[in-house]
């Protein structure tokens, strides 16, 4: 979204609640609505910035393990997440080593398994290196190096999904807008004090 | 200073910085019909500019500084926040004596700090203002708590102050408007404290819940740190200061970078000069009288580098007491998985930041303990808008991938509870800045150099801290990660999320949080968890000097000119055409937040000014 459309978005939300004093919620979703038109009219094909085109692939690949579709619900494919750490890699030369060093560990670790490269493997020849690299207790002088880099595509993947408008619906977040009042949480209040009998 | 251009007008008022004091100051002179310049060192602020409301998804670098920062290191810039500085400049650097820890955040924007900070709004208690008497160390003010208390009620007034009235000494009530509900995760906080007989109450918190003065009541959207839109919370920019200059009486100077005080053969001041950022140029504005509120050192600093003949140690500094008592508040953090809270239905639990809060609890029982002073704490958690850094603790922890990774981190969302202690320091000599004889900033002005010691005062407050912390949060059967730390885990929405200081509200979403610093120095992999904390002091988990950005004392207040720099006016005792209206003045940095006592000072300042020009006694 542009900055004149951010600005535009903020000051209608600003002005709205300026000029009538009425807090209502149609505001906050327009700013939202408007954010989602302007990122859906920008949005085609992403072209990496950061990686070759079989790094993209990797990365996309990569992070659709570490938050999958579950159930229907969309997951890192989805929110760009591939798309946003190629983005941030591109002002930052130490994250693009971080990840093209990677790229290489897991295509020659995949070779090592008598695969091609990483994204040309079986899904479960990916699954069974993921389980040896995504847990601190089989490090190993071999397998160090990929932990230490699936540790950093696993933080921002992370970190990229949950603050998609996907991953902020899937966590279930409330909050972003305007109330009239601030409710005691009655229901909430009665669910915790009921699991903690001694207060 | 040959090339420095100057104009023919003699201001009746130059004040310097637009903080809190600042904007307090300009806004009183100009109701009382004074006519104000004010200098201000940063940018105008663009309301436009707030990112309130945000998602994050609509800022490309979600919160991750412009270059990714929160992953690599380096100042983020507070980019998802109304902040506008950090410990680093561009250009301006500070100096740390060897052996001192010390942090110095400065804020360049019209309204400083105020744009951002935590909303805390609390009265300094009777004995507050008379330390010395009390226990002995320290100093005590020259003024009592009468001679503040109507200017509490004139600033709870104007701002809008949530909380409730509750008789507590420590805590003086106010003039308060309605607080906020308390949330589940607060009312737990609260029953376990009163099972330790510790009294938690409603938080003290600058927002208006009421509609006041055209700003209508806060919308509960929790995004105080990042400015608000609707100017429901308090801040000097849009609350005090464009208010101020539609009544014509104010003129404000952006990008001013103050250089020093000019002073004629009497020694009165007769001009500020200053850099005008945009050019790079000397500038100077002539004054009848100056009000110094360019944050507590800086003020400093300013003094300090306007020397003379007639002050070969800078102005208004006979006394060599300028630079000295330096002062910050004492942070401990403490958080804790609370399994109660998982499962629980999700709600919005924004609100205006924190809503509950716990004053001192034992300032009559000092004598039982070992240490003199007290400290409150200030709570956190929630369903925070999630943002870079939320769940890298509980990833980091439960390891894996895929859907069993994501379900670990659905629940512990909202789970985590965490709370803050912020403690009285006692001044000490060894705590100061002065001015660093070789190194000058971009502007070609000295740059400061700080010292800096706890002492077991402080340290023995952490400790019992530090035990008070862990009976609360297991008392509602929560489970700690880690000892705790210093530094400010209630207002970081996430672990190492450069986002800002929150409205005191949304707790890290996980027990291995790390800190909330400008610097966002998270190392490879891990969350932060030792940014903020100082690293000697024998293994006591206190903040770092300057950490906690309640930077006080320095150009302090007294009624004896030997030992103070300003009288109990806040007054200059060589120089009566001086004052200074931030936190400069403070003599001692009680448990309570500066920023409530620096609106009431500036507000008795600034009458007490505008009446003595009206004699023509300045």
């Amino acid at each position: 979204m542009s900055d004149i459309s951010r600005r535009d978005a903020l000051r209608r939300l600003g002005l709205a609640l300026m000029a009538t004093g009425a807090l209502d919620r149609v505001a906050a979703q327009e700013v939202h609505h408007m954010a989602a038109e302007a990122q859906a009219a920008a949005s085609g094909p992403y072209t990496p910035q950061s990686f070759s085109a079989t790094e993209f692939r990797t990365l996309e690949r990569l992070t659709d393990l570490i938050i999958p579709v579950e159930n229907g619900a969309p997951g890192a494919l989805a929110a760009g997440c591939a798309a946003w750490i190629d983005m941030i890699s591109s002002e930052n030369d130490q994250l693009k080593k971080i990840y093209k060093d990677g790229f290489a560990w897991v295509d020659g670790a995949m070779k090592t398994r008598g695969a091609a490269s990483f994204v040309e493997a079986a899904p479960e020849q990916q699954t069974a290196l993921l389980d040896e690299i995504a847990y601190r207790r089989n490090q190993s002088p071999e397998l160090n190096p990929g932990i230490e880099f699936f540790t950093w595509a696993r933080r921002m993947t992370v970190d990229a999904f949950y603050t998609s408008e996907i991953g902020i619906t899937d966590i279930d977040y409330r909050g972003n807008r305007p109330m009239g009042s601030y409710p005691e949480p009655t229901e909430q209040i009665a669910y915790v004090l009921k699991r903690v009998p001694t207060l | 200073m040959a090339q420095a251009t100057s104009t023919s007008t003699v201001h009746d008022v130059v004040v310097v910085g637009s903080g809190a004091g600042g904007g307090t100051a300009t806004k009183v002179l100009a109701d009382l019909g004074v006519s104000v310049l004010l200098l201000e060192a940063g940018p105008m602020l663009n309301m436009a500019d707030l990112k309130e409301h945000m998602w994050p998804y609509l800022v490309s670098h979600r919160g991750a500084g412009a270059r990714g920062q929160a992953y690599t290191g380096g100042p983020t810039g507070f980019t998802y926040s109304a902040t506008y500085g950090g410990a680093q400049l561009e250009g301006e650097p500070y100096t740390v004596a060897q052996g001192s820890d010390f942090s110095w955040f400065r804020s360049r924007v019209l309204g400083g700090r105020t744009n951002h900070y935590g909303r805390v709004t609390l009265r300094m208690a009777d004995y507050d203002f008379k330390p010395k008497s009390t226990d002995g160390l320290g100093f005590d003010w020259p003024i009592s708590y009468q001679d503040l208390a109507p200017y509490y009620d004139k600033a709870e007034r104007f701002i809008g102050v949530t909380g409730s009235v509750e008789g507590i000494r420590s805590a003086p009530d106010g003039i308060f408007n309605p607080p906020g509900a308390l949330k589940a995760h607060e009312v737990l906080i609260q029953k376990s404290c009163a099972k330790l007989a510790i009294r938690a109450v409603s938080s003290r918190q600058a927002v208006t819940t009421i509609a006041r003065n055209g700003r209508p009541p806060c919308h509960y959207c929790g995004q105080c740190g990042r400015g608000c839109t609707t100017a429901s919370n308090y801040a000097a920019s849009y609350v005090q200061i464009f208010p101020a200059m539609k009544t014509g009486k104010v003129q404000v100077i952006a990008n001013a970078m103050a250089r020093e005080l000019i002073t004629d053969a009497s020694g009165k001041v007769t001009a500020v000069s200053y850099i005008d950022k945009t050019t790079g140029s000397e500038r100077q504005v002539r004054c009848r009288t100056v009000v110094l509120a360019a944050s507590a050192c800086e003020s400093a600093r300013l003094l300090l580098n306007s020397k003379s003949s007639r002050h070969p140690q800078g102005l208004a500094n006979s006394s060599g007491k300028v630079g000295r008592y330096l002062m910050d508040t004492v942070g401990f953090s403490m958080s804790a998985m609370v399994p109660a809270l998982s499962g629980m239905p999700h709600y919005n639990t924004d609100g205006y930041g924190s809503h509950l809060y716990v004053p001192w609890w034992l300032w009559d029982k000092h004598k039982d303990l070992n240490f003199p002073r007290g400290y409150h704490i200030e709570v956190g958690g929630g369903y925070g808008m999630p943002g870079v850094g939320s769940f890298t603790g509980v990833v980091n922890r439960t390891e894996g991938y895929g859907v069993l990774m994501k379900q670990a981190i659905r629940d512990e969302y909202g789970t985590s509870v965490g709370l803050s202690g912020r403690g009285e320091m006692i001044p000490n000599e060894d705590s100061y800045c002065e001015i660093d004889p070789d190194m000058k900033d971009t502007f070609g002005i000295p740059v400061l150099r700080f010292h800096w010691k706890w002492s077991d005062h402080e340290l023995n407050q952490v400790r019992h801290m530090q035990q008070t912390f862990r009976a609360i949060l297991e008392g509602m059967g929560g489970q700690i990660a880690a000892g705790g730390r210093g530094g400010r885990a209630n207002q970081a929405a996430a672990p190492s999320a450069p986002t800002g200081q929150r409205a005191g509200g949304q707790a890290p979403q996980t027990g291995q949080a790390g800190p909330q610093t400008g610097q966002a120095d998270a190392p490879a992999g891990q969350p932060t968890t030792m940014a903020q904390q100082a690293p000697a002091n024998g293994g006591v988990p206190i903040s770092r000097g300057g950490a906690i950005i309640h930077e006080v004392g320095t150009v302090r207040m007294g009624d004896d000119p030997r030992t103070s720099p300003l009288n109990k006016f806040c007054q200059g005792h060589e120089v009566k055409n001086l004052f200074v209206a931030d936190a400069a003045p403070f003599v001692s940095n009680a448990d309570k937040n500066p920023t409530h006592t620096i609106v009431a000072l500036a507000w008795r300042t600034a009458e007490y000014l505008a009446e003595e020009l009206r004699k023509g006694n300045v």
